[in-house]
């Protein structure tokens, strides 16, 4: 019995909770508010008991996968385990109830949190200053490339392009577009990493910013970073990292010492923080001294062991949302960092390329390894030898639904065909590893042996192959009364 | 350690089965000089016992909603939140998977982002809604782009009684990408001054933002909104920052706003020290392809079954790159959850009377303050949150403190021409007993 919509629920006039008393029963609305203020039809929202909600939401959360439920290596989106202790600490009332225009005095436990995984950021990465303002990693994308921006302008120079290799998140076109830059896309060299010619062909004065990620998009770390960080600087232009990856660099490189003067991490991916059925998220970008003039206000700073809000910045860029940014994202990332200490997020970085080391190397056979270069904490491969039995990656990828795993990600980064993206993260256990790579195993033959098996799965989620070209067409993107129902 | 299981005789194994030594050679490709060679300067690591007890030390200097009586909104409204919310925000299945790319893996996030898309259509009366951005100041600033996308031009006017965080997010995010930003005033009645809008909008005017209730409080004139929109080519963008409004007030589709964008912190969602939130996102259907964000459809499997999926991902970054409708890739969706969970309870008649409450509470603090002999800095009707003239709005905060008020929100701090107005929120989380004292001490430092 497939599950209903809240709205096909439930009887009129039902009502979900207690809601708080009216204590001003004599007061009458009409008599409060001009009658052509007032709304006249009134929302078709549920009616349900409080059973009848907490049913539905149970049962739709049971036909998700997820970290707690199933390994999940969806490669570029570091899905690693979710220490408990972050969520039950960052709901204590004394955070979750602040306001965020408290007067500061009220508020120096949250800003302390804030002051100092600002300086462990800093220190992970190599850099002086940040802002933890930005909502996601593409939020900070944007952030950062609007501190280039600013930090170019008040030089005198404008500057109109940033290039990009082919290989880069789809975020990274997007955000310089949304800044303002034109994107210069430049093509990965045959090993995968950027090609040095065409990097120095493409730099001139109009250059803002190179924007890179290290280790790249394949996973395969940039061995010329010093490099291409010096080409970068000779015309002037900066170096921007996508810290999408970091996972693989706690305690062991750090994009500030590589010569990149803006990083954004991504707190929901490095810094344990979980994922949220697609967020929130928390995105903080980390400068080099000469940008920190330009980030957003307010800076948290400390002056006689007290917290304060710095809005006296003239240079900044402004704000890229309303108030400070997603704080128990935050606090989840501080306990996370705590608890590590240097040697334990060192030894996360190490175990998670480990663990993608040996998943590459156990598949790499029996699919196809376009770059042959040791991956980082994520590997790609192909399933390109399979389109010979008619067999697609998005086959493979549901076939592994069947074997209980969540796929990685698939068709990207784009320069891969049929790419298989595999991020497993330090937190799985061997045993999680060796069923995921018999898993991998057992389809490369099924899509040899019995590929209609592939081309029909999945065969035991909750709905099976869903027609998303249809989704598209027939446009459905809310329900309506009688004809929301099959 | 826990976080990491492997026991050295699982990571002897791998390294076995790798053909190196140790795990040091994994990074031997990285150029030495690069190579960090010491410990990152942090913190001694902590058990989980320790952690607690720091976390809890650092918790107790905070001093929030609970040791006091706040009276704080100006976008950040203190609402009571049904145990249904959190009960099932709690659960791993809810929290811990990502962004929905296999929906036959994530029905349960999918289905709820298609009940709040339409949850969303039906209290804006708009019709289409995504599945959230990151804010309703990104939401808005987001709103303001997509205008410019759809009418191909180069400027929006803001009132400038739109929360003024919101109003420097909108020029951080347009000014960069080359578009301008201008403002219209608000008259002395707090309302945005439409008059003076009209003669400033041109024909490089993409579209005019308001919103509503705006920044002091104040219900703008809508009917003067709906025949400006109808008179003059440009879009009107609407933008809700206490949606519980919604229950008692005019949606957007009535006075023909073209995008209607929020802030949904409201539903369901804590304080959090002013994040995460949630950013709503509403449009007319004819602007569907030209929306940011992700957006939910419902479609049919191989056996005919009903599903959800993301789509028209073709205007997203992912396939579109440089020429997408917008770079967000993360966005709110927990909180958009939490949203769904938070209206299915309160259902249809819960919702009315909570936005009744709010009303009716707001109006009987400002009704005590009157008879005290309180002026309001702006004789207009309001929903929950209003403004006061007092001699001192600090002193009145800072003497508040003393005595288990947070008094408001001083409007100098963003309106340095204010600088007697204190705005004050009320909402259903006040009880009749506590406004009056809170009158009542207002009344004691107004002269002060």
């Amino acid at each position: 019995m497939p599950e209903k919509l809240i709205f096909e629920l439930g009887r009129r006039d039902r009502e979900g909770v207690s809601v708080p008393q009216d204590e001003l029963k004599t007061l009458n609305i009409e008599e409060l508010l001009p009658k052509d203020f007032l709304r006249d039809k009134q929302p078709c929202l549920p009616e349900v008991s409080e059973i009848e909600v907490v049913r539905h939401y149970t049962r739709l959360s049971q036909l998700n996968f997820c970290v707690d439920t199933h390994f999940y290596p969806l490669g570029s989106c570091t899905m690693k385990y979710n220490p408990r202790i972050g969520e039950k600490l960052s709901s204590l009332s004394e955070f979750t109830n602040l306001h965020p225009y408290e007067p500061e005095e009220l508020v120096q436990g949250a800003l302390k949190i804030m002051f100092e995984l600002g300086k462990y950021l800093c220190e992970i990465g190599g850099f002086d200053a940040i802002t933890l303002q930005p909502s996601a990693g593409a939020h900070g994308e944007l952030t950062g490339l609007l501190l280039i921006r600013a930090y170019h302008e008040y030089k005198g120079k404008k500057r109109s392009k940033v290039i990009i290799p082919d290989s880069a998140h789809g975020t990274n076109p997007a955000s310089c577009t949304l800044a303002g830059y034109k994107a210069i896309e430049i093509k990965s060299g045959k090993d995968g990493c950027i090609d040095i010619d065409r990097l120095r062909e493409e730099l001139d004065e109009e250059v803002a910013a190179v924007m890179i990620t290290n280790p790249n998009t394949l996973g395969i770390f940039e061995e010329n970073i010093l490099k291409i960080a010096e080409l970068t600087h000779s015309v002037g232009a900066l170096l921007y990292g996508d810290g999408a990856n970091m996972n693989a660099l706690m305690g062991i490189s750090r994009p500030g010492d590589m010569g990149f003067d803006v990083l954004h991490f991504n707190l929901h991916k490095t810094f344990s923080a979980p994922h949220g059925g697609g967020g929130p998220g928390s995105g903080p970008v980390a400068v080099k001294r000469d940008l920190e003039p330009f980030l957003p206000v307010p800076v948290i700073v400390e002056r006689d062991g007290k917290y304060h809000l710095d809005y006296n910045r003239p240079l900044s860029i402004g704000k890229v949302k309303s108030f400070y940014g997603n704080f128990p994202v935050m606090l989840k990332a501080y306990i996370y960092i705590r608890m590590m200490g240097s040697e334990g997020l060192k030894k996360a970085s190490e175990n998670a390329v480990l663990n993608a080391r040996y998943i590459i190397s156990k598949v790499k056979n029996d699919y196809d390894l376009p770059y042959d270069k040791p991956p980082m904490h994520e590997g790609v491969i192909s399933g390109r030898k399979f389109k010979e039995y008619g067999i697609k990656t998005l086959d493979i990828a549901k076939r592994l639904l069947d074997y209980g795993f969540h796929p990685p990600t698939i068709y990207f980064p784009l320069i891969v065909e049929e790419a298989l993206m595999i991020e497993p993260t330090e937190t799985e256990t061997k045993e999680t590893l060796d069923a995921f790579i018999n898993a991998m195993l057992n389809i490369a033959n099924e899509a040899k042996n019995n590929p209609e098996l592939l081309k029909n799965a999945p065969h035991k989620t909750p709905v099976r192959r869903l027609d998303e070209v249809k989704a598209a067409r027939d446009l459905k993107l809310r329900w309506v009364e009688n004809k929301g129902g099959l | 350690m826990p976080f990491i299981p492997h026991t050295q005789e699982d990571e002897r194994e791998i390294l076995d089965s790798l053909g190196i030594k140790n795990k040091e050679e994994l990074f031997s490709h990285i150029p030495q000089e690069i190579r960090l060679n010491r410990p990152l300067h942090l913190p001694q690591p902590l058990s989980e016992v320790e952690i607690e007890k720091e976390i809890q030390k650092i918790a107790s200097v905070n001093k929030g909603v609970n040791g006091y009586i706040s009276f704080l909104g100006g976008g950040s409204y203190n609402h009571w939140i049904p145990s249904t919310v959190e009960s099932i925000l709690s659960r791993g299945e809810i929290f811990s998977p990502y962004t929905p790319y296999q929906p036959e893996a994530s029905q349960g996030t999918l289905t709820i982002l298609f009940e709040f898309q339409t949850m969303m259509c039906e209290l804006f009366e708009m019709e289409v809604s995504n599945a959230s951005v990151y804010d309703g100041a990104s939401a808005l600033a987001e709103a303001c782009l997509m205008a410019l996308r759809i009418t191909k031009k180069e400027e929006v006017i803001l009132s400038s009684a739109i929360h003024p965080e919101y109003r420097t997010v909108v020029k951080t995010y347009l000014q960069s990408a080359g578009f301008r930003v201008k403002e219209t005033p608000f008259k002395k009645n707090g309302k945005t001054d439409l008059e003076t809008l009209e003669r400033n909008i041109s024909n490089d005017t993409a579209a005019f933002a308001i919103q509503n209730p705006n920044f002091f409080g104040v219900i703008e004139d809508l009917e003067g909104l709906k025949k400006l929109r109808e008179s003059k080519d440009i879009l009107l963008i609407s933008c809700i920052v206490e949606p519980i409004s919604l229950g008692v007030l005019k949606p957007p589709g009535s006075y023909k706003s073209d995008i209607a964008v929020g802030e949904g912190k409201s539903f369901g969602i804590p304080l959090n020290f002013g994040g995460p939130y949630l950013g709503i996102f509403t449009s007319k259907m004819e602007y569907v392809r030209n929306m940011p964000g992700r957006i939910v459809g419902e479609t049919i499997d191989i056996e005919g079954k009903r599903g959800f999926v993301l789509t028209l991902s073709t205007r997203e970054q992912h396939i579109r790159r440089a020429k997408a409708t917008s770079n967000i890739c993360t966005n709110h969706n927990m909180c958009a959850i939490a949203a769904t969970i938070y209206l299915a309870s309160v259902g249809k008649n819960g919702f009315k009377k909570i936005s009744e409450i709010n009303l009716k509470k707001a109006h009987f603090l400002a009704r005590e303050l009157r008879k005290r002999g309180f002026e309001l800095l702006f004789d207009s009707p309001f929903y929950n949150e209003f403004a006061i003239k007092l001699r001192s709005p600090e002193r009145a905060l800072n003497t508040g403190l003393e005595r288990g008020f947070i008094a408001g929100l001083p409007l100098k701090r963003f309106y340095p021409e204010l600088e007697e107005g204190l705005l004050i929120n009320v909402t259903e989380v006040h009880d009749v007993l506590s406004l009056e004292k809170f009158a009542d001490f207002l009344e004691e430092v107004k002269d002060a």
